[in-house]
């Protein structure tokens, strides 16, 4: 009962794409050849993310972490939250563990955020590609918007959220296995 | 190219590991498994979805709903489509390379790109699991609304 309550939202999915066949054919097989592909993708990008994970939950004391992006650790913890999330791969759902393994290591919450908001908009590797595909200048306008929408947010979202909602998040997160 | 440093990075810092101690060696691949284990089935049910969202809406379709002429309107348009889930940056950018080719226009398809990183409906349930209601409302109604900020500065400038 429990792996299944686990799998319900693959459950529900699989019964849709199963809909789907019988409505559509052709648009069944592109759903199946899409999913094929992109669990390619993230079985290969997956391991080495959480093996850098576990291997940083043992080795990396929380007060080395705290020191470089905890609360006092100033722009330094801002810029290696920035650097962290535009290098590392993945869709954004991917930086929610990993938010979480910070947070448990004391990372400050606006770093947190600026990690989301980097994985989210600022992939390096993805520049290059983007810039060939959609110009130069689309790519750098994008950039140089996303930048500063990147630190409003966080702004933002440290003012909105409550000192005591904040904690939540925090105690939450010690909770998760992830 | 990034899968291989990825991996580098992890082979020699986990032989480095264990040179060091193996017991910490062995617990710290324990909690690799438990986290990927933790998170697994909900991505499977992520891509799961995402398969099926793409497959309804195809390129052909998108490319009309956001095409050049279609203005705020199909800026509106392509934000909310982009909304509907969280896609990788490396299936977003060949996406709207192939959207660009069937007629996009460049300002509806960065507000597109946009919420297509950043906002996600159907991942907010797995959101709200790590950060709560209020924190992912909060996120994913500040990153729809800036969404239309970049679309705006990437019309004028490049559109």
């Amino acid at each position: 009962m429990k792996t299944f309550k686990k799998y319900i939202i693959f459950i529900i999915a699989a019964i849709l794409i199963g809909v789907l066949f019988l409505i559509n054919k052709d648009m069944g097989f592109k759903a199946v050849s899409t999913i094929k592909s992109s669990s390619k993708e993230m079985i290969l990008i997956l391991p080495p993310i959480f093996i850098l994970l576990g291997l940083m939950d043992v080795w990396v004391p929380r007060d080395t972490m705290v020191k470089f992006m905890g609360e006092g650790s100033g722009i330094i913890g801002g810029i290696l939250s920035f650097i962290i999330g535009s290098a590392a791969a993945g869709p954004l759902y991917v930086v929610f563990p990993v938010a979480i393994a910070f947070m448990k290591k004391g990372v400050k919450f606006s770093n947190i955020l600026i990690l989301i908001g980097a994985w989210s908009t600022t992939k390096i590797p993805m520049l290059l590609f983007e810039s060939t595909s959609l110009g130069l200048n689309f790519m750098l306008t994008r950039l140089a918007v996303n930048i500063p929408i990147i630190l409003i947010m966080t702004f933002v979202m440290t003012k909105i959220l409550k000192d005591d909602e904040i904690a939540a998040i925090y105690e939450g997160a010690k909770e998760q296995e992830g | 190219m990034q899968n291989i440093i990825m991996y580098s990075l992890a082979v020699i810092l986990l032989a480095l590991s264990f040179f060091k101690d193996k017991t910490k060696t062995k617990q710290s691949l324990k909690k690799a498994w438990k986290s990927f284990e933790n998170i697994f089935p909900q991505m499977l049910g992520m891509i799961t979805f995402i398969g099926l969202a793409l497959a309804i809406l195809s390129p052909e379709t998108i490319s009309k709903i956001i095409g050049g002429a279609s203005g705020w309107f199909g800026v509106v348009l392509g934000a909310v489509v982009g909304s509907v889930t969280l896609i990788p940056a490396f299936v977003a950018f060949p996406m709207a390379a192939i959207l660009l080719e069937n007629g996009a226009g460049k300002m509806q398809l960065a507000a597109f790109l946009s919420t297509l990183t950043m906002v996600g409906v159907l991942t907010m349930p797995m959101e709200i699991k790590f950060f709560g209601k209020k924190f992912a409302f909060l996120r994913n109604i500040l990153a729809f609304v800036f969404s239309f900020l970049t679309a705006f500065i990437i019309g004028k400038v490049v559109g």
